[in-house]
């Protein structure tokens, strides 16, 4: 008999753990950016239909795999068949990947996190010049918001050939989040389970915060009625569709074992197909949620911008002209242009090209997402708001709920093969293989805190894990359907569940998935292909912006790697599987 | 008589207005923003605040020099517009109709700026000299970083925690070493129980056939292949 496996409390802890895993940072910085993208309001349509077809069937998939094998991905595989092994295999170096670079967003929300503690925030103003008697070169030309990510923060090189010094502020942010995350797994589900009630719930009061402050902020309205204004015509782009289908299937944090992971500590008759119905509507009202707040924050921005915008021009017409102070407001700034145009013209002629144009809708065209969205926009309108502290203190402990959730569901995912391995148990315990799985990561993880690292970030986030988790789902559904038998796996799940399958999970997994999964592939392959070189974008100090650059030959060869190392797993395994038998085939047959 | 003594003023006119002169040289431009300073407590700029003015820089060229010669007729203002900007000069009384060098009248203002400041109820940003470029205050830096303060008090935690969770794992495992080596029974634990058979526990009985559940993986290999 095996020693018996651990298990949640309760189901709860379950969904909890669940939900902390899918609800994360891609919620917050990249659901509101497609939003705005692809048709704002019309963007939900394909959104909610995606939703339905592709992410409930998969997310029901991985549970149901997981819950009946009580294996983590490796071993859950090798059940379904022993030539799958490199399934497993492969999800657990793309989490493997995964985990190696997400924990610097942590350091990163550590950083900031402790920076909020001080009155004014570090962001909000420019840093002096070395002789006091104005503001830093590069602060004037981005604004402070910018300067302090780019420069205080990443201390970012002009090119990612530049690696420059480890930065030991970040170094030792990323150590602090690793031993956080130690901390939280050391001892297995029964540590992760009390952990994730906090890490799943702590975000949504946090949003209900921000929510409430948002949309009472000056001009949030105007965000929100950009946002959620239809552009209707955007549906008939296809791209629409599959950043739609993209969203989800990467949001959901599919393929990667920590589902399976997760749900091989269920008890056997656990309903994970209310579950998995449960999570995947949750994970989506959360990004519509987060987008709400997102936007009236980005509303409050763009207006205070053009606020402050108008104020300039007036400011500098008002003292080039030597007119009355108050002679010029908002409202009858185009007039008195208008007037000054025609008295003074040559005058107006020569101010012309300091003045610039102001513009609410420019101010809110600004998409953001990712990193920038986090780090630069909402710090930027924190730092307007009042009591701005709290706020940012709030915010960014939400930013680390979220990346730390997700964080635990990426490690178990690397755990749970591990231990489940009786080689690597019987030698050293849950607490060594969590050490060293953490140290190894957290050494790794130091290359992204050196000056270049952002973009070596930048690699990781979009490759490392896009084109291989695409694949290994396609394999994990048509295996499942396929080779393992759909009447088979109906069986099980009558006997786990108690009651028949419903008729539209078969037709899912069985052909609407696989060929959505497949024209996603092909779409991804075919715009890598396009697009020939890949290209970054690199901070320029001089000038203060982002400007392309061309990968060079060498990070190329990582991204190629990258894809290469988790992808080619899966045949890899099958083919020494197939050899071992024949090997084995061999000894017996010639005993 | 007359004539002479109109002749003589408009004279001294004339040189005033030539020392005085936007973009003469030692003049300086100055605009007070008192509105956007004081939104409605603004006061109105009239001829008695210009002779406050000219007192102030009078007052700060004699704090300068340490010499008691400027006098308020020394200084000059002119172009005043209704922004409320104007250019001033400081004539030097000794010598006849010329003004101090501008490096003179910088240095003063700079030295008594919050003085002068104070006196319009104004700031840096407010009452602006335009070609003297004010010293911006740098924050107060504690020495030592607050966001290390922070952050050690979080290491701290996050280490007692990790430390305790280690430890009380290391002791629960010698516990149960000793106990089932004492007993060598079956005990229930909430987290790991040890199952047994025949009395012996089946860690013991470590082998691998035993373990390894062969329903699936030994399908293939029960048959005879063709």
């Amino acid at each position: 008999m095996e020693k018996s496996r651990p298990l949640w409390d309760n189901p709860l802890q379950f969904v909890f753990a669940c939900i902390s895993y899918a609800v994360g940072l891609g919620n917050v910085w990249r659901f509101p950016y497609l939003c705005q993208m692809y048709g704002g309001g019309g963007f939900l349509i394909p959104y909610i239909i995606m939703l339905i077809v592709e992410g409930m069937p998969l997310l029901f998939l991985e549970l149901a795999v997981g819950q009946h094998m009580r294996q983590g991905s490796i071993g859950a595989w090798k059940i379904i068949s022993p030539y799958l092994s490199g399934v497993g295999i492969a999800s657990v170096v793309v989490s493997f990947f995964l985990s190696m670079y997400y924990n610097v967003i942590n350091a990163w929300a550590f950083w900031y996190l402790f920076h909020s503690f001080q009155d004014p925030l570090p962001w909000a103003s420019c840093p002096l010049n070395s002789n006091h008697t104005g503001y830093d070169e590069e602060c004037e030309k981005t604004s402070s918001t910018q300067y302090f990510w780019y420069r205080k923060t990443l201390n970012i090189s002009p090119s990612i050939e530049e690696n420059g010094n480890i930065q030991w502020e970040q170094a030792v942010c990323l150590i602090l989040a690793w031993l956080l995350v130690y901390l939280c797994i050391l001892r297995g589900t029964e540590s992760t389970g009390k952990v994730v009630y906090i890490t799943a719930s702590l975000p949504y009061f946090v949003l209900i915060i921000y929510l409430i402050r948002g949309l009472t902020l000056h001009g949030a309205v105007n965000g929100l009625i950009y946002m959620f204004r239809p552009k209707i015509e955007q549906l008939a782009n296809p791209k629409t569709w599959i950043n739609a289908a993209t969203q989800i299937f990467f949001s959901l944090g599919l393929g990667f074992g920590s589902l399976i992971a997760f749900a091989s500590y269920n008890e056997p008759n656990n309903n994970c197909e209310r579950h998995a119905i449960i999570i995947s509507l949750i994970n989506s009202s959360t990004s519509i949620f987060a987008s709400i707040v997102t936007f009236s924050i980005y509303g409050f921005k763009a207006t205070f911008n053009y606020e402050n915008c108008i104020s300039k021009a007036i400011l500098l017409l008002t003292n080039y002209f030597d007119l009355e102070e108050g002679a010029l407001t908002a409202d009858n700034l185009d007039s008195m242009k208008d007037y000054l145009t025609s008295t003074y013209p040559n005058e107006y002629a020569a101010l012309l090209p300091q003045i610039k144009n102001c513009s609410l809708e420019a101010e809110l065209d600004t998409a953001v997402q990712g990193t920038g969205l986090a780090f630069i926009v909402y710090s930027e309108a924190i730092k307007n708001m009042e009591v701005s502290q709290l706020y940012s203190v709030l915010y960014f402990i939400m930013l680390l709920m979220l990346g730390i959730g997700s964080m635990l569901g990426n490690t178990a995912a690397i755990l749970t093969p591990l231990t489940d391995s009786k080689f690597i148990s019987t030698h050293l315990s849950k607490e060594m293989i969590s050490g060293i799985v953490c140290f190894i990561n957290c050494i790794v993880g130091l290359v992204f805190t050196m000056e270049a690292g952002n973009y070596w970030f930048d690699i990781f986030n979009d490759y490392a894990a896009t084109l291989s988790l695409l694949l290994i789902v396609l394999v994990e559904t048509i295996a499942v359907c396929y080779v393992y038998g759909l009447k088979r796996f109906e069986k099980d799940l009558h006997l786990m569940i108690g009651h028949k399958l419903n008729w539209y999970w078969k037709i899912m997994w069985a052909f609407a998935s696989p060929v959505l999964i497949i024209s996603l592939f092909v779409f991804y392959l075919t715009d890598y292909i396009r697009t020939g070189t890949l290209q970054y974008q690199a901070w320029d100090a001089t000038q203060g912006q982002l400007v392309t650059k061309d990968y060079p030959s060498y990070a190329l060869a990582v991204i190629g790697l990258l894809v290469a190392a988790s992808t080619m797993c899966i045949p890899l395994g099958a083919f020494i599987i197939f050899i071992m038998k024949r090997l084995k085939r061999n000894v017996s047959t010639l005993e | 008589m007359l004539g002479v003594l109109l002749l003589v003023f408009s004279l001294v006119a004339l040189a005033h207005a030539e020392l005085c002169r936007p973009d003469a040289q030692n003049a300086f431009k100055v605009r007070l923003s008192i509105k956007t300073a004081l939104g409605d407590n603004a006061y109105a700029w009239d001829a008695s605040e210009e002779y406050l003015f000219k007192a102030m820089v009078a007052f700060a060229m004699r704090r300068y020099s340490n010499k008691e010669t400027t006098q308020i007729s020394n200084v000059l203002l002119c172009n005043m517009t209704e922004r409320v900007s104007f250019w001033f000069v400081v004539t030097d009384s000794s010598k006849n109709v010329t003004t101090v060098p501008g490096s003179e009248v910088e240095a003063a203002i700079r030295m008594n700026r919050n003085r002068i400041n104070s006196a319009f109820l104004l700031t840096d940003n407010t009452l602006q000299f335009l070609k003297i470029s004010s010293t911006l205050s740098p924050p107060i830096e504690p020495t030592v970083p607050v966001w290390l303060i922070v952050f050690s008090v979080v290491l701290c935690l996050v280490g007692a925690g990790i430390l305790f969770l280690v430890l009380s794992g290391i002791r629960q495992r010698r516990k149960n070493n000793n106990e089932s080596a004492e007993n060598g029974d079956l005990e229930d634990k909430c987290d790991t129980p040890v199952t047994t058979e025949n009395g012996i526990p089946c860690d013991i009985l470590d082998l691998k056939t035993g373990r390894i559940n062969g329903v699936y993986t030994a399908d293939d290999e029960r048959f005879t292949p063709l």
